[in-house]
């Protein structure tokens, strides 16, 4: 099977997508880029790179460059989902989806119910989260929490290219409202990806290691950071189970709850900050369904309630890593002695 | 011969009874749910369109079957206008099971997808931008239709707006911008809100044609939406128009107005209402005849007595219909 990258897989997704509907179109800033200048067209392909060479094959017609105007091109996406046609909108980063929230959370997200069931928006956004590339405070943020809250909204985290090309899929022909949260860290990583098309269902999730110890429940980069601690635990002879959820809505409830009633322990790896978080809510979930089943407290390894900071030092010491994941997965074994 | 005459040529005599029909059926709908909500059997927030009838009908007798019209939270004229059945949109109104959108959206949120209306919502400003969206997708899908976004001047102020006229015209988009000024947004003048006062130079900024028209007059804002409309079907891009108008109530039932002038309605019910100004044409013009106006009137007061009391019979949505409609998979 051939080696892709996270980008490539992405991008390969979106060609073929797109020769299969003529109803697809993409929009962002600089998605070609070069627009209206006399350099070369498709001069970036996106801000990290992710749609390069798609306006040479669909022309300027199905591939947007937008103004930075984020509430007028995303409601315009909305606007065109709801009447006819299927846009993947790109938002650079998260970041700055709440210059737009209005046009997601009261828009996008309500059409279907609100026209009881008479119109909906068949609309993804693209968008990058995740702390690392010293990008400072407004660029880094991993704030898929916020948007799993909303109803009528789907939230999509791909932690590698075999994932993301098919949950991209699935996301495309999906009739709802998607938001997918590509991680900035994993565009560089590669594993095999096949060729031909294919679609991971939502809500369901990936069981990324089997163990009978410790549950960790972790999306996206934290799945990798998750699997460097199982790899260090096993060394003692400690057995992690790592589930990847792939979507935070829908949540693969049962799988959690299915792995937590065998291991009576629970790790939740989560890049956001704790309040009112993806690893809080998964442990309400626990907490209710599978109270009986536990043997120790539940464990959050979140980031610190703060801004991402700036500096490479404080950065670091920001991302939930390895090392905290392995705290984390003692403690609940020591507890539970 | 059955056109009419010189000023109002461009319309037939059907099509003029058919305008009329259509105002003072959104007047007469509107009166009596003024009444019906002072006597408490309807739900929630509520503005009414009256006074501003002959700017949804005029803009909706310049439209086809392919064009797509985007309403605001003062949604009931507009959707009537665009000819959603009249006793669903009552119904929505009174939250039943069997409304327009089954009780899900109400008053504010009336939405026809047989009928060409599309996303009435209350973020004010921002059907503008969704009927970029519209237009491109008309566009690119070929349907021969345009978009028509309806706006307040409370929405001409947000940004949103001014991001998608700027994207409407820079992408040439099949859309026309209908500015619909009635003077207040909530409770706040447009005359102190607006910077220059005049919305519809805004557009000059953005390369598109702006045009100042009156709201109360039907052939004035037949004659301007017939224009921005040809020329975005003829692929020149888009237009914006301000109507000037006034609403005969509140913002929102229940409001009392207190920031309103003294006489202020009253004023424009005698003198400038779209009812009036439009049979003083008519009939001066001898287009159409008293008695055919009047009949108008009996009938459309019959049909209106029919829609209350139908939308006031029909059943509530049921508890087991609760989570539908969330998810495309919610059936």
């Amino acid at each position: 099977m051939p080696i892709k990258s996270y980008r490539q897989a992405i991008n390969e997704t979106l060609f073929q997508e797109m020769r299969r509907d003529e109803r697809i179109v993409i929009m962002g800033e600089d998605i070609a880029g070069g627009a209206g200048t006399p350099g070369i067209e498709d001069a970036w392909g996106g801000p990290l790179g992710v749609t390069a060479g798609l306006v040479g094959e669909f022309g300027r017609g199905r591939v947007l460059d937008t103004p930075i105007s984020e509430s007028g091109f995303i409601g315009a996406a909305a606007g065109a989902a709801l009447t006819g046609l299927r846009p993947v909108a790109e938002l650079m980063f998260v970041d700055f989806l709440g210059v737009c929230f209005d046009m997601i959370y009261n828009q996008a997200a309500k059409f279907r119910y609100m026209f009881g069931g008479t119109g909906g928006a068949p609309l993804v956004i693209r968008t990058t989260i995740g702390a690392g590339m010293r990008t400072g405070a407004q660029h880094s943020q991993s704030l898929y929490s916020i948007f799993t809250h909303v109803p009528g909204l789907k939230c999509v985290m791909p932690s590698s290219a075999y994932e993301a090309k098919g949950l991209l899929t699935q996301a495309i022909r999906d009739d709802d409202p998607v938001i997918f949260f590509e991680h900035k860290m994993l565009y560089d990583m590669s594993e095999d990806v096949p060729d031909e098309s294919y679609t991971i269902p939502f809500g369901e999730a990936n069981f990324a290691r089997e163990g009978d110890d410790v549950t960790i429940v972790a999306l996206s980069r934290m799945v990798h950071i998750a699997g460097q601690a199982a790899e260090a635990l096993a060394k003692d002879g400690i057995e992690c189970e790592i589930i990847d959820p792939r979507t935070t809505s829908p949540l693969d409830t049962d799988s959690i709850i299915e792995s937590v009633e065998k291991t009576g322990r629970l790790v939740i790896v989560d890049e956001d900050t704790p309040r009112c978080s993806f690893a809080t809510d998964v442990a309400a979930l626990v907490a209710d369904e599978a109270f009986g089943a536990l043997k120790a407290p539940i464990k959050c390894v979140n980031a610190p309630h703060s801004p991402i900071p700036f500096a490479p030092e404080l950065e670091d010491m920001y991302i939930p890593d390895a090392a905290k994941v392995e705290v984390a997965v003692r403690a609940a074994l020591e507890a539970s002695k | 011969m059955d056109t009419a005459q010189g000023l109002i040529m461009k319309q037939s005599k059907t099509e003029l009874l058919s305008a009329y029909r259509g105002m003072r059926t959104i007047r007469i709908f509107e009166d009596r749910m003024h009444v019906e909500f002072a006597g408490g059997g309807v739900p929630g927030f509520v503005h009414l369109y009256a006074g501003q009838e002959a700017s949804a009908v005029g803009v909706c007798a310049n439209l086809t079957d392919a064009d797509i019209l985007l309403n605001t939270h003062r949604a009931h004229g507009p959707a009537i206008a665009r000819g959603a059945d009249i006793f669903a949109v009552a119904k929505e109104i009174y939250c039943r099971g069997d409304g327009l959108c089954r009780g899900r959206g109400g008053s504010a949120h009336l939405h026809d997808v047989k009928s060409g209306l599309w996303g009435a919502n209350s973020g004010v400003g921002s059907g503008v931008a969704l009927g970029c969206g519209a237009a491109l997708a008309a566009r690119n899908n070929e349907t021969g239709g345009i978009a028509v976004a309806l706006v307040g001047d409370g929405g001409a102020n947000q940004g949103v707006f001014l991001e998608a006229m700027n994207l409407a015209s820079i992408w040439k988009l099949p859309v026309v911008i209908m500015v619909e000024n009635n003077g207040y947004a909530e409770a706040t003048a447009a005359d102190y809100a607006i910077a220059g006062g005049d919305i519809h130079k805004r557009a000059a900024a953005f390369d598109m044609p702006g045009v100042v028209v009156d709201g109360h007059d039907y052939f004035a804002v037949y004659d301007a939406v017939l224009e921005a409309a040809e020329r975005a079907r003829a692929g020149h891009g888009p237009s914006l128009i301000e109507a000037k108008q006034r609403r005969y109530y509140g913002h929102f039932e229940g409001d009392a107005q207190s920031y309103r002038p003294k006489g202020e309605v009253e004023e424009y019910r005698k003198n400038r209402d779209c009812l009036k100004q439009f049979r003083q044409k008519v009939i001066l013009d001898d287009l159409i005849a008293t008695a055919e106006l009047d009949a108008i009137d009996g009938e459309v007061g019959e049909l209106i007595d029919r829609v209350y009391a139908d939308a006031i019979a029909a059943p509530f949505p049921s508890e087991g219909e609760f989570m539908q409609y969330i998810y495309a998979t919610d059936t």
